[in-house]
């Protein structure tokens, strides 16, 4: 199921590239769009056959991949924040600790020690090491920054992968599907956001943290992607009725998610986290929907179906 | 010491593994604003704030050239442990200069490693600075223009190194650097020192601008 389902999103690749290709071929020169949009296709193809490895090669490959995303992603957020050479003890034990043990946690299926390692153990280790370390200047913004990004970049992200934990009556062996669905969500909502944004949007929502964020595009991606997740019920533990309602979840708590992490790029003055990924930006730009939707989608489904 | 040094499978080896490490822990590409190759050899010379700087510029560089570029460390903290003396002479190959003589002799043991048409990277502050300031250049760097006319000066804009490794840490964090090879220094015949190294210092300041 899984494999039919990864072929269908290999088919919608096919089927954008080669509208982008057309659209390169018919604008000479092409605009700044037409190529940033043929990169993002370029890139999605990378991402997809990333993810794809991943989630067929089960738990494992689950898990490694959302590591490595996590380390990726704090390193983005540390390089942004700027850290003071006080903080050194500290990020590396966010870094080399904090990071691997939460996924080996998953791995070795404790999930007890999983949900509390980081906001209690890490949440207190780190202002103690910080405390060590004899800086007091910006004693609890820099604590609190460190904090957060393990949250973010590790903590919340681990949620995702988490989902091969659950226990769900007539769905054993299958989670790496709730994977694959909260994955495709969340991506789906962003796509769709932008593009129904730069169709009809209008009326923006924010205007200071991200100028291309629109209601018209709020409402025309997230109904989209509610629509693709609904589509897919066959393929989860939900009716088409919850499919429904955990896709709406995934795409707004993520809309949520792409918001906050606009306003930290815009208040350190960048717009992108990194340059890792043509056309798209960093990491952290591609995930911080995923970031935020992971954990809550995680909690809903393990609320109401375990 | 300056004779090329032969590098056994191993330690070429461990030398790509430091390098593909060095690229996972700062991520930093490499931005080059001047030609990536030359015929001739080259100074590559950068500001320094920390003990990654080295291997950080080292692994920028693509691997044909990389193998014919050899680093100038400091023999008093590089010859202190067996450790330290084998990854110096064997992995990076590189040239020790004793910092407390230096003068004419590093500047010959340099020139030497130039004439047989190998690179250097050079760290023209001297010493390790807090990241935020470039130093004043000390006179090396002229003194190996003079005696290696042919050698093209290459300045190299390294940014965060220090919060990756910063002075008395051991284990780097992974931050993003930044590393952009600049173009190599013209060549001015007759110009007085001090106006030939603070030209050299201008020219690696003005690669911090994207």
């Amino acid at each position: 199921m899984l494999l039919r389902l990864l072929g269908a999103v290999g088919a919608v690749l096919v089927v954008a590239t080669v509208i982008g290709r057309v659209l390169r071929a018919r604008s000479s020169p092409p605009s700044e769009t037409v190529v940033n949009l043929n990169q993002r296709i370029n890139a999605w193809w990378v991402m997809a056959v990333v993810f794809a490895v991943a989630v067929v090669t089960g738990p494992a490959g689950t898990i490694v991949l959302f590591a490595l995303l996590s380390f990726l992603a704090m390193r983005e957020f540390v390089t942004l924040v700027e850290s003071s050479r006080a903080d050194h003890r500290a990020l590396l034990l966010a870094f080399f600790v904090a990071l691997p043990v939460q996924y080996a946690l998953l791995a070795v299926q404790w999930y007890g020690l999983f949900s509390i390692l980081i906001p209690v153990y890490a949440f207190l280790l780190i202002p103690a090491v910080l405390a060590l370390a004899g800086e007091t200047t910006d004693f609890l913004r820099r604590t609190a920054t460190i904090q957060w990004g393990l949250a973010t970049c590790v903590y919340a992200l681990s949620y995702a992968p988490a989902l091969l934990l659950l226990d769900i009556d007539g769905f054993d062996g299958r989670q790496g599907l709730l994977v694959f669905f909260l994955v495709l969500v969340v991506q789906a909502s962003d796509v769709l956001q932008y593009v129904a944004g730069k169709l009809f949007g209008r009326h923006r929502i924010a205007p200071r943290v991200s100028p291309n964020k629109t209601w018209e595009g709020f409402v025309g991606g997230v109904a989209a992607a509610t629509g693709i997740g609904t589509a897919l019920w066959w393929a989860t533990p939900f009716s088409p009725w919850q499919a429904a309602a955990m896709s709406l979840l995934i795409a707004v708590v993520g809309f949520l998610g792409g918001l906050v992490m606009a306003a930290i790029k815009r208040d350190r003055g960048v717009k992108d986290y990194g340059e890792l990924i043509p056309g798209h930006g960093g990491v952290m730009d591609r995930i911080d929907s995923l970031v935020f939707a992971a954990p809550v989608f995680f909690h809903a489904t393990r609320f109401f179906f375990q | 010491m300056s004779g090329a040094v032969a590098q056994s499978r191993a330690d070429a080896a461990v030398a790509g593994s430091l390098a593909g490490l060095a690229r996972l822990l700062t991520g930093a590409v490499p931005v080059w604003r001047g030609p990536r190759s030359s015929d001739r050899p080259r100074v590559y010379y950068a500001n320094h704030s920390s003990h990654f700087d080295a291997v950080t510029v080292w692994a920028g560089l693509p691997p044909e050239l990389r193998s014919r570029t050899r680093p100038v460390a400091a023999a008093d903290y590089w010859e202190k442990t067996r450790l330290r003396r084998h990854l110096a002479a064997r992995v990076f190959r590189a040239v020790l200069i004793d910092r407390a003589g230096g003068g004419p002799a590093a500047t010959q043991e340099m020139a030497a490693v130039l004439r047989e048409g190998d690179s250097l990277i050079l760290f023209p502050e001297g010493t390790r600075g807090d990241g935020r300031e470039v130093a004043p250049f000390k006179s090396g760097l002229h003194h190996l223009a003079v005696a290696v006319p042919e050698a093209e000066l290459v300045p190299v804009r390294l940014s965060n190194l220090n919060r990756v490794l910063p002075k008395g840490e051991r284990v780097p964090v992974p931050v993003i650097a930044r590393l952009v090879f600049g173009e190599p220094l013209a060549v001015v015949p007759g110009e007085p020192k001090d106006a030939m190294l603070t030209r050299a210092r201008q020219a690696l300041l003005a690669l911090e601008e994207r």
